[in-house]
């Protein structure tokens, strides 16, 4: 099971004719993604890895019934992509562009916000993409450190997730779904809707959840964890001795004003009942604690807690090669 | 981008703001010709790209024509939060009747712009959102239609209760708005907004920082760009699309990522090191950027080992390996390297050192403890 993505998924990828879109349709491919289309308005008709180009969305998905699509399009014209991502009925829209002014996002949000129930869902911007382990990869992540598995990941981070992915494999821990949700202030999915999302994934046990400095969606989330979420949480902030009022790469990665800092993040953390990593290595031993049936004090929903009890036999290690599919009751979105 | 206060007072006077006369000087002199122009009393004010110029001494008043000169000596050989002031702004004084503070924002939260209002003016705004928040008057806005002009009344007439200044103040505070939004800022303050006892509005001050992703389309907003207090490796980092920031201590630190850089450092002290600064080559392939990396890590002297963190995901390792090796070809490096070198092409990519006698390591926990112990070994 995985959250957002699958098997069936069918992607879009806007600019793929580019040097990144190019690349990385290639990846994606490779991985075992239903990569059924490419839009570049110049290039249309032409095709890349075997996958045709068309000159806009509406016609892509049109003819290949698309329903994710992946941005790769340049930051100046990352917004309009978007838009018409969004015009054109695609239900997942994950966008790895970074630097899209963050007066360009603020727009977009409110356009789709507008949209209600039939919005689509946005990733990013700037992120690495999402991946359900064995299923389906979008984005740009090296999908071979992944191991199809029960623990969901989100962060704001690329590489630092690449980072904390490949040691949960090497520790043994598979994956459901890891989100990157991106480095930017204005983000269409932050880490409380990755929460959720996770919460209601039968696929998923446990979630790690890798925040930095910025913004208070860390606290939010923590809020969340504190008052319904069932399923355990283990979390990593990175930007503990950056110095106040400077960017750290990301252009959400700044503690300005005093606030948005590490130290923060890591008490609400703590207060809402969640082991915090002071190192990315201390994670999968928290992970492993955290799946071991010792649940965390009793302020978890009590109706939640039989399900737990049978989720969480040990059987798992012994599944984890590819367990026959069950027919489990799926949870849209 | 931070601009100047007299820089923000130009975009806000092209705008409508209302702000006293004032001219930059860059010599006592010029403060001296320019104060005797403005007519006394005066302010003299330190520009430089920090916060509390007024506790550092960088603000001072001066009633004739010599004091200017000698305020104007004065701050002009001060040194604030590190930065040495290289001019001045000479403004006429005000007789001040009340204070408050305005300021527009983006609200992470909601993902819109935040208008931000304060009968506490004149006082760090940062201190009273700690101390008193309930004090600063919020108001969302939707970016579709702007602040909208009653928005700006009513918020304004709660902080001053005479009706026909708070209806000006509004104005202001409309104008702030579209100087945040055409501009592509990411946060425009008055601070204070004055009413003087002769019934003026005014822009006491002006902060501006510009949204750097959009600097592309404000080729005039980009002239304000005053880089002098940059170290030439932060020039060239910035110039070459590497995100660079320069920090105290003594490990030089290139990693790929924004993330993984900030738990780099964050690693390095944990084992009891310094990282001398955070340094981000980016997600692409290009060796190009290795050599960057190199050159702007040993321009900085404090530096005494070097610490290379990668983990390939779209960073091929084998390009950095290549690049590594280009750069060592071109510049001759003291300090010990540390490499960690995991994911895509790593193989190949310690091949590739392997034949230059050059080892690289998968873990990066006992890369920055190397690092650490190597920075703590070589000789002052």
């Amino acid at each position: 099971m995985s959250v957002l993505i699958g098997k069936n998924t069918r992607v879009v990828v806007q600019g793929i004719t580019g040097r990144d879109g190019s690349f990385h349709t290639k990846g994606m491919l490779d991985y075992g993604t239903r990569v059924v289309a490419g839009v570049t308005p110049a290039r249309a008709g032409s095709e890349v890895y075997g996958v045709p180009v068309f000159g806009g969305m509406a016609e892509a998905v049109k003819a290949t019934r698309a329903d994710t699509s992946v941005i790769y399009v340049p930051a100046p014209y990352a917004a309009d992509a978007i838009y018409e991502a969004a015009d054109a009925g695609v239900k997942l829209i994950v966008c790895i562009t970074e630097g899209i002014p963050a007066r360009d996002m603020i727009a977009v949000w409110s356009y789709l916000a507008d949209l209600g129930k039939n919005a689509p869902r946005l990733l990013g911007p700037n992120c690495p993409g999402l991946i359900s382990p064995g299923q389906c990869k979008v984005g740009i992540m090296p999908g071979h450190i992944h191991k199809p598995g029960r623990v969901g990941l989100v962060s704001r981070s690329g590489t630092l997730t690449y980072e904390v992915v490949d040691q949960l494999t090497r520790a043994g821990i598979g994956q459901s779904t890891c989100i990157g949700i991106g480095g930017d202030p204005v983000l269409g999915t932050k880490f409380l809707d990755a929460l959720r999302l996770f919460q209601g994934d039968p696929g998923t046990d446990a979630v790690v959840l890798i925040g930095e400095i910025g913004g208070s969606d860390e606290e939010e989330a923590a809020r969340y964890i504190a008052t319904e979420m069932t399923k355990p949480v283990v979390a990593f902030i990175a930007g503990r001795t950056a110095p106040p009022g400077k960017r750290m790469g990301h252009a959400g990665a700044i503690v300005s004003g005093g606030m948005g800092t590490a130290a923060e993040k890591i008490v609400a953390f703590r207060k809402a009942g969640v082991p915090v990593a002071n190192l990315p290595s201390e994670i999968p031993t928290l992970v492993k604690a955290a799946l071991g049936g010792s649940r965390r004090d009793g302020r978890r929903p009590a109706k939640a807690k039989p399900k737990r009890a049978k989720a969480k036999t040990k059987a798992r290690p012994k599944k984890a090669k590819r367990p026959a599919r069950k027919a489990r009751p799926r949870k849209l979105k | 981008m931070n601009l100047h206060e007299f820089q923000a007072k130009e975009l806000f006077a092209r705008h409508g703001i209302p702000i006293s006369p004032g001219h930059v000087a860059a010599t006592p002199d010029e403060a001296r010709a320019f104060a005797e122009r403005i007519g006394f009393p005066v302010v003299v004010k330190a520009q430089v790209h920090s916060g509390g110029r007024g506790k550092a001494g960088g603000v001072k008043l001066a009633h004739n024509a010599e004091e200017a000169q000698e305020k104007a000596r004065a701050i002009l050989g001060l040194t604030i939060q590190g930065l040495p002031v290289r001019q001045v702004l000479v403004t006429r004084a005000v007789d001040i009747a009340s204070e408050t503070y305005a300021g527009i924002l983006l609200d992470r939260a909601t993902r819109r712009p935040l208008v931000m209002v304060s009968a506490a003016g004149g006082v760090d705004i940062e201190e009273t959102a700690r101390t008193s928040p309930e004090k600063i008057l919020r108001v969302p806005v939707n970016q579709r239609t702007g602040l909208l002009a009653y928005q700006a009344r009513d918020i304004m007439r709660r902080v001053q209760p005479d009706p026909a200044l708070a209806t000006r103040m509004a104005s202001v505070l409309e104008a702030l708005y579209r100087v945040w939004w055409e501009s592509d800022a990411s946060l425009c303050e008055i601070n204070p907004l004055v009413v003087t006892t002769g019934g003026e509005v005014l822009a006491l001050d002006a902060k501006v920082s510009l949204d750097d992703n959009a600097l592309y389309r404000h080729a005039d907003l980009l002239a304000y760009r005053d880089d002098r207090d940059e170290s030439a490796g932060a020039v060239l980092a910035r110039e070459k699309g590497l995100s660079y920031v320069k920090l105290d201590g003594d490990i030089g630190c290139i990693v790929n990522g924004a993330g993984l850089a900030m738990a780099t450092l964050d690693l390095v002290t944990h084992y009891g090191g310094s990282p001398a600064n955070f340094l981000d080559i980016g997600g692409s392939s290009n060796p190009e950027k290795m050599v960057t990396a190199l050159q702007v890590i040993t321009g900085d002297s404090h530096v005494r080992a070097i610490l290379i963190n990668i983990f390939g995901g779209i960073t091929r390792c084998d390009d950095v390996a290549r690049g590594l090796l280009q750069a060592l070809d071109r510049m001759p490096i003291e300090a010990p390297l540390v490499i960690r070198l995991t994911g895509t092409n790593e193989e190949e990519a310690r091949r590739i050192l392997s034949e230059r006698g050059i080892s690289a390591t998968t873990s990066m926990d006992e890369a920055v403890q190397d690092a650490v112990s190597r920075a703590q070994g070589v000789p002052v």
